[in-house]
């Protein structure tokens, strides 16, 4: 039954997020919310697993939560449900390329969806954000971790609008967390 | 012809091995490989890849082997790339599965994992301005980019019905417009 299920989530996220790669991400993630196969923090130390390995996000997480959750076949379910749709549209489309382009319907459609994906991964990156900054358990303002936290944050976000690799800075961001860690054992 | 699926598998296998981060990562590879060395397809083939994944479902390496394949060698040659372009990113994470609950034990790739979740919140960020800054540009669009970012994060309506609707909104806008235009 897990595994029915796993293929049907899956396949749901195969066939209804356009784009690929972070543009995945909400579907993703309202998805293994509601089936409690990740935790919010779960999900954001799995993309640092995917970007450090090689492959789609959407294959790496599909395996990723199919083993967790059922075992090898798990995995495989997942991934089959993942990569089912877009195999079977794209051998739709390889084969009628020029009416595809032209199509006024996926044209237009495609003028509601992109902007769609943009809304939904703000509202992604919102609810991570609060994950990561602000834990449940004491929080309080004047906390230092808070500080360091919107600091690395910050000096993140300006290397990556750089165009720094995301390799690179996963492993400085890393080193940064290390520091953080045992900061906060002396203080 | 089995002979080319064989060769499309092992290319596509390269290809999957050595993306990381998938995605636009990958054209570069693929145009290399697929265009370059092998002349499977042409430069303007690999642009109408990338067209062709924009607005189809799915992660674009599936969508890159998949087109490549069944253009190269028809729905065996789709099969056999589509399975090389999965199969790295497929056993490596479940080597990863295996490995990872020692390592997270470990304290200080717990801490090295609290700097870490930053660092992708920035990723994300980044990739969020990208998407922005090629999307058009017009009242249409920062309106569906508004409402689905509000319905999302306080309505919580499921993201698949967002999709589903937004297209929907979309074909009706564009349809209204062409009409539009036809009249004057």
């Amino acid at each position: 039954m897990i595994l029915l299920q796993l293929f049907l989530v899956f396949f749901k996220i195969g066939l209804l997020t356009f784009g690929g790669g972070y543009a995945m991400l909400p579907m993703i993630q309202s998805e293994t919310e509601r089936y409690h196969w990740l935790t919010p923090e779960e999900l954001i130390d799995f993309i640092a697993i995917s970007e450090s390995t090689p492959g789609p996000f959407a294959v790496n997480i599909s395996t990723f939560v199919g083993m967790e959750t059922a075992g090898f076949p798990g995995a495989a379910c997942g991934t089959l449900g993942v990569t089912i749709p877009s195999f079977l549209v794209i051998l739709f489309v390889a084969r009628h390329y020029d009416q595809f382009r032209k199509s006024r319907i996926v044209n237009g459609c495609m003028a509601g969806l992109k902007p769609a994906v943009i809304g939904m991964l703000a509202a992604s990156l919102f609810s991570l954000v609060q994950t990561v900054l602000v834990p449940e358990t004491g929080f309080t303002w004047n906390s230092p971790i808070f500080y360091i936290s919107v600091l690395i944050l910050f000096i993140m976000g300006i290397l990556s609008f750089r165009k720094m690799h995301p390799i690179i800075i996963i492993f400085l961001s890393a080193f940064m967390g290390i520091g953080m860690g045992y900061l906060t054992e002396i203080l | 012809m089995k002979n080319k699926s064989a060769q499309l598998f092992l290319t596509f296998l390269r290809i999957g091995a050595f993306t990381f981060g998938g995605g636009y990562a990958m054209i570069p590879l693929i145009q290399a490989e697929v265009c370059d060395k092998q002349q499977w397809l042409t430069e303007k083939e690999i642009l109408e890849i990338i067209t062709i994944a924009e607005s189809t479902p799915g992660p674009l390496a599936i969508n890159a082997a998949t087109f490549t394949g069944y253009r190269t060698a028809g729905l065996r040659g789709a099969f056999a790339a589509t399975s090389g372009v999965l199969l790295p990113s497929f056993l490596i994470i479940i080597l990863i599965y295996f490995v990872m609950e020692q390592f997270m034990e470990c304290k200080l790739v717990q801490y090295a994992f609290l700097g870490i979740r930053i660092g992708i919140l920035a990723l994300i960020l980044k990739a969020l301005y990208s998407m922005f800054s090629v999307c058009e540009k017009n009242i249409f669009s920062y309106c569906i980019i508004g409402l689905s970012c509000f319905l999302m994060m306080f309505v919580r309506i499921k993201a698949i019905w967002l999709i589903v609707g937004c297209a929907a909104v979309g074909l009706i806008y564009t349809m209204l417009l062409c009409n539009k235009e036809e009249k004057k």
